[in-house]
């Protein structure tokens, strides 16, 4: 039953995405992928959609998977399903918040969790980073063009900081990204 | 009454207006519930902050319920959190169903091809701003090429692992660091 599954699917999102919105990336991707509910390259738009649109990211991403899926049923229920392990726990935290940031065994878990979401996040962006030119899973077909934008982009997006200057927002590098695109591609 | 409506208007006005997701949204939040309305003190906003990225979840979800239940317990948690979710609900329902149809127009195709290869490029840059604001020790230094090596070949050979065997391998092994050095304690 899709309903069900939409329900499971981002419930684990929900449980499972410690550290934001980039977190969750990879734990949506793969709960996304294996019920083949939406393909690598939809996925995509919707984490650009998700990006570029207000609210947190997990919370759009979870409305729309569930949109596509199940209709206004579907998508209430995925971002129910996404919400709802943050705000329980949120509340028992409350109840406990003091002697949890004490316990060490809590902190050295937490500090664990930590760097290992950041490689995921690593892991991923780089993943989707040579996709965007590069069949990996396929049969490896090379995109010149989109390589080209990519490096584009790149420059955009790391440069500034390296010459101390203020970092380029996700709206910003995607709206110069449809610019490109438009312009290599054509109209 | 009151506090509830607020609490639910005030969560409406920051999620339709913050962009960029949750760290975005922790700027915002301050500036209306500390700044503004008072709910809560600095001191609770950073609280709330570590808590938010050590629990699981979207970290505005994990604001909204702290503040909300400051407020007026239970039920003001309730009022915050679908206050912040309502907007985005909203927003994508509307979009995704343009969308669809979106795509068949050239000029879109052609633009959300270029917005394909930002997507990465934008991950990749959240990820070196936390490596950035990391604590580097030996140990979460060796934990996150790892956890990166370990995700990396999961997407290249398609293997039947998930991101959550890797939070689930890395909070295993934070116990056990924590049980081996709780021992050498006691011998000392």
């Amino acid at each position: 039953m899709i309903y069900l599954d939409l329900f499971l699917g981002f419930l684990k999102v929900g449980c499972f995405a410690f550290g934001g919105a980039y977190a969750a990336i990879p734990l949506i991707r793969d709960v996304v992928l294996s019920y083949g509910w939406v393909t690598d390259e939809t996925l995509t738009y919707m984490i650009a959609v998700s990006e570029m649109t207000p609210g947190p990211i997990m919370v759009n991403l979870a409305t729309y998977v569930g949109r596509s899926q199940a209709g206004f049923l579907g998508a209430f229920i995925a971002t129910f399903a996404v919400v709802f392990p943050a705000f329980l726990i949120m509340l028992l935290c409350m109840f406990v918040f003091n002697s949890l940031m004490k316990n060490r065994c809590f902190n050295s878990v937490i500090n664990t969790l930590k760097p290992c979401v950041v490689g995921l996040i690593l892991a991923v962006g780089i993943f989707m980073t040579a996709e965007a030119f590069f069949d990996l899973k396929g049969e490896g077909g090379f995109d010149p063009k989109a390589l080209l934008i990519t490096v584009l982009l790149a420059a955009v997006a790391f440069l500034p900081p390296v010459f101390h200057k203020k970092k380029i927002s996700p709206i910003t590098l995607i709206i110069v990204s449809a610019v490109l695109g438009i312009v290599v591609y054509g109209v | 009454m009151r506090i509830l409506f607020d609490l639910f208007i005030t969560f409406v006005k920051i999620g339709l207006f913050t962009f960029g997701g949750g760290y975005a949204m922790l700027s915002v939040i301050e500036d209306n519930c500390v700044e503004k309305k008072k709910w809560i003190s600095h001191d609770d906003m950073m609280n709330v902050t570590v808590i938010a990225e050590s629990t699981p979840g979207p970290i505005a979800i994990n604001c909204a319920t702290f503040v909300g239940y400051r407020q007026a317990g239970i039920l003001g948690s309730i009022m915050a959190t679908a206050g912040i979710v309502v907007p985005s609900f909203l927003v994508i329902l509307l979009i995704s169903g343009f969308l669809d149809n979106f795509l068949e127009i050239k000029v879109v195709r052609s633009a959300f091809f270029g917005i394909k290869c930002a997507v990465g490029v934008l991950i990749i840059s959240a990820a070196v701003t936390m490596i950035k604001n990391m604590k580097k020790k030996p140990f979460s230094i060796a934990v996150l090429a790892a956890s990166t090596l370990a995700m990396l070949a999961i997407d290249v050979f398609s293997l039947k692992f998930s991101a959550i065997t890797i939070i689930i391998a890395a909070a295993i092994l934070g116990f056990a660091v924590f049980a081996v050095k709780g021992k050498n304690l006691e011998n000392k």
